[in-house]
């Protein structure tokens, strides 16, 4: 597929994956890809953590974040409820609003997005989401309060949300993984939901850090080295590192039985993690496979 | 004796501590596994709702909020059938067999019934509880109120610490944004309750106001334009139910939050060797210095195995001259001994400040293991990594 085919397909991307996965990085890699395919791009985050904005800079990839209290405040504002949003805006009223009806706190900030998504700044807009637990309550949240709410502007926001994620051209949820048993699990647990009770466009899967490379060969009529202590650590390193791509295979291959969605690997870089100064790889290898992606 | 030894012998209360993704559930289990054997009795608190822990505990109806006897008999011939078939070392705790009296006990939190036990131990009546539990405002606190399920936590941990059938207990924290929410949530809640916003919300119950009446107050009024009518009005009624139960919610807060501040609390902090994971390690361990409490142990997890002495220059020199001599199978087995060892190296970089701030001996390394972690075995092996008694 073309990269640009591909970064085209929706405005507005949320990767999502359980924690430690390396959904940041995902989210770093492909914002500067897109930025390296040509596109005006912007990385958005909503943790309030500098990772990301650290992981672009020196890119042409702009980084915004975005709390749920400033969201609140500046959609108020922007609805003539300029008195209200101080109200609210005084500290931790949020929090009680936000149990009287539980998702607001995630609709506000899902409403800056469509917002920024219906503006024609950006070309792509990935968002870096939150971790797999929360990431199906964040995006269950329009349709929980259209439930609950019966009327007022956050109904209105919730059915707007609720368009977008159901317009594929407007918004799509990457999933992001390792090439590990409970990881890869926990995605296709996480996919099956999305689908079924979100109703948003999935994406192909990412799975980040793959040792990739071909096995190595031990055991043929080589000339052990010496000293015996040497050859065996030799040989025990080789088949360590062949049992783990022999185990990141088996999961790869569990994956595509189980899951209908096209795949993406990232490869492991050797260094704990990921930089900056990575990133320029990642994007390229991002690219290829792209690249190979059925159009 | 590793730290972990001291601690799993003394502590009454074991939390496992770090960020997403890093092993805490697994630890945890390992810890609870091997205090059991040395004849603690043992009871493990777990938050992943992942089957993962009742299957490697042989559980098969899986684990509840109450909790569910470990077969040990079972788990040490698990263990040793482990040990038997294991290439690696590792494995020395798992070859001794279990000191008497230990028992181990595993179960999952659900916060929301936790919760409901709570208002119903607090509650003047049983008919007031009724009308609290049903409210859909409380549904919401007790669900989804962001701190609840760290709060409770905290609780079941309290509930536990107290019960005479365990003399450990070893919590599981939830996967948090940020670790210490766990550390901060009882006073959270505390915080949340005494809001202003609430005692206002409370006031009908005393002056026999309606509804209605609150409702039209200006800051509810307020809210109930953005939320809608009939959500404040879930909101108004339970906070009249709640009426009279602040002060047993508070003093129990106050008591929870105690015991985790209290020395019979040992913190064990998990990470894995990614910068990110170590930063919040040291964070959570700077906030444990300032709150007078101590980090009683660290646990990296998951780090690259070296093979060998060489270093990875020397393994790439090896590399370089093989091929030279067009030995290149040769070539490549080094090339894959030096890229195993850069990466070590790297790691050990990486949780380098970790080691320095909190000093040698308080860190446990776990290599990555071949295999995922599914049962008893598994678990018996990371606890010999964990443990040397």
């Amino acid at each position: 597929m073309d990269s640009l085919q591909f970064f085209a397909a929706s405005r507005l991307v949320i990767v999502a994956g359980k924690g430690g996965v390396g959904k940041t990085t995902v989210t770093a890699v492909l914002a500067h890809a897109a930025a390296d395919a040509g596109l005006r791009v912007l990385a958005v985050e909503l943790e309030g953590k500098p990772v990301l904005a650290d992981l672009l800079a020196g890119s042409s990839v702009e980084v915004l974040t975005i709390t749920a209290p400033e969201a609140l405040a500046a959609y108020l504002d922007a609805h003539g409820l300029k008195r209200v949003s101080k109200r609210l805006a005084t500290s931790g009223i949020i929090d009680v609003v936000a149990t009287a009806a539980p998702g607001i706190d995630d609709i506000v900030v899902l409403g800056k997005l469509k917002q920024l998504e219906q503006q024609p700044i950006y070309d792509l807009i990935v968002v870096d989401g939150p971790a797999a637990g929360h990431a199906i309550t964040f995006l269950l949240s329009a349709r929980g309060l259209l439930d609950t709410v019966r009327g007022g502007p956050i109904r209105t926001q919730a059915q707007d949300v609720l368009d977008m994620f159901n317009d594929p051209q407007r918004c799509q949820v990457l999933l992001v993984s390792l090439p590990e048993t409970t990881p890869i699990n926990e995605l296709i647990e996480t996919a099956y939901l999305v689908e079924e009770k979100v109703g948003v466009q999935l994406g192909p899967v990412i799975i980040n850090g793959v040792d990739l490379g071909e096995p190595i060969t031990v055991g043929s009529d080589r000339k052990p080295i010496k000293p015996a202590a040497r050859e065996a650590a030799l040989v025990a390193a080789a088949e360590f590192r062949n049992h783990r791509r022999d185990n990141q295979r088996a999961e790869l291959a569990r994956l595509r039985t189980d899951l209908a969605l096209a795949q993406m690997v990232l490869p492991q870089l050797p260094v704990a993690g990921i930089a900056a100064s990575d990133l320029p790889a990642l994007a390229a290898a991002l690219l290829e496979q792209i690249a190979m992606l059925d159009p | 004796m590793t730290v972990l030894d001291t601690i799993v012998g003394e502590a009454q209360i074991i939390v496992s501590c770090g960020s997403g993704g890093v092993g805490k559930t697994t630890s945890a289990a390992a810890i609870a596994l091997h205090a059991a054997r040395i004849g603690r009795r043992v009871v493990v608190v777990t938050i992943d709702p992942a089957r993962r822990l009742a299957d490697a505990f042989g559980l098969s109806d899986g684990l509840t909020n109450e909790p569910t006897r470990v077969e040990l008999a079972a788990a040490d011939a698990s263990i040793a059938a482990a040990a038997d078939t294991a290439t690696a070392g590792g494995t020395a705790a798992a070859g001794s067999t279990a000191a008497s009296g230990g028992e181990l006990w595993a179960m999952m939190l659900d916060p929301s019934t936790t919760f409901d036990e709570l208002v119903r131990q607090y509650a003047a009546t049983p008919e007031r509880a009724d009308r609290i539990l049903v409210n859909a405002f409380y549904r919401n606190v007790a669900g989804a109120l962001s701190g609840t399920q760290e709060y409770m936590a905290a609780e079941k941990l309290y509930q536990l610490h107290r019960d005479p059938r365990f003399d450990l207990v070893v919590v599981d924290t939830p996967p948090t944004r940020n670790a210490l929410d766990f550390l901060d949530a009882p006073a959270t809640l505390t915080r949340f309750i005494n809001h202003r916003l609430f005692r206002l919300m409370m006031l009908p119950a005393r002056g026999g106001m309606k509804v209605l009446n609150i409702a039209a107050q200006p800051v509810l009024r307020t809210i109930g334009k953005v939320v809608g009518g009939d959500v404040l009005a879930d909101a108004i009624a339970f906070f009249q139910a709640f009426e009279g139960m602040e002060t047993g919610f508070r003093d129990r807060a106050d008591a929870v939050s105690e015991l985790l501040h209290s020395p019979a609390t040992s913190y064990v902090l998990i990470a894995s060797a990614r910068r990110d994971t170590v930063e919040e390690a040291q964070y959570f361990a700077a906030r444990l210095t300032e709150s007078k409490l101590a980090v009683a142990a660290v646990v990296v997890n998951r780090l690259q195995p070296s093979f060998g002495e060489s270093t990875a220059v020397d393994a790439f020199a090896a590399a370089e001259k093989a091929d030279a001599g067009g030995q290149t199978e040769l070539a490549v087995l080094w090339r894959n001994l030096g890229e195993l060892r850069a990466l070590a190296d790297a790691e050990e970089a990486v949780i380098a400040p970790l080691v320095a701030s909190t000093g040698e001996h308080a860190i446990h390394r776990v290599p990555l293991l071949g295999n995922d972690v599914h049962d008893l075995g598994g678990l018996g092996d990371i606890a010999g990594h964990l443990f040397e008694a």
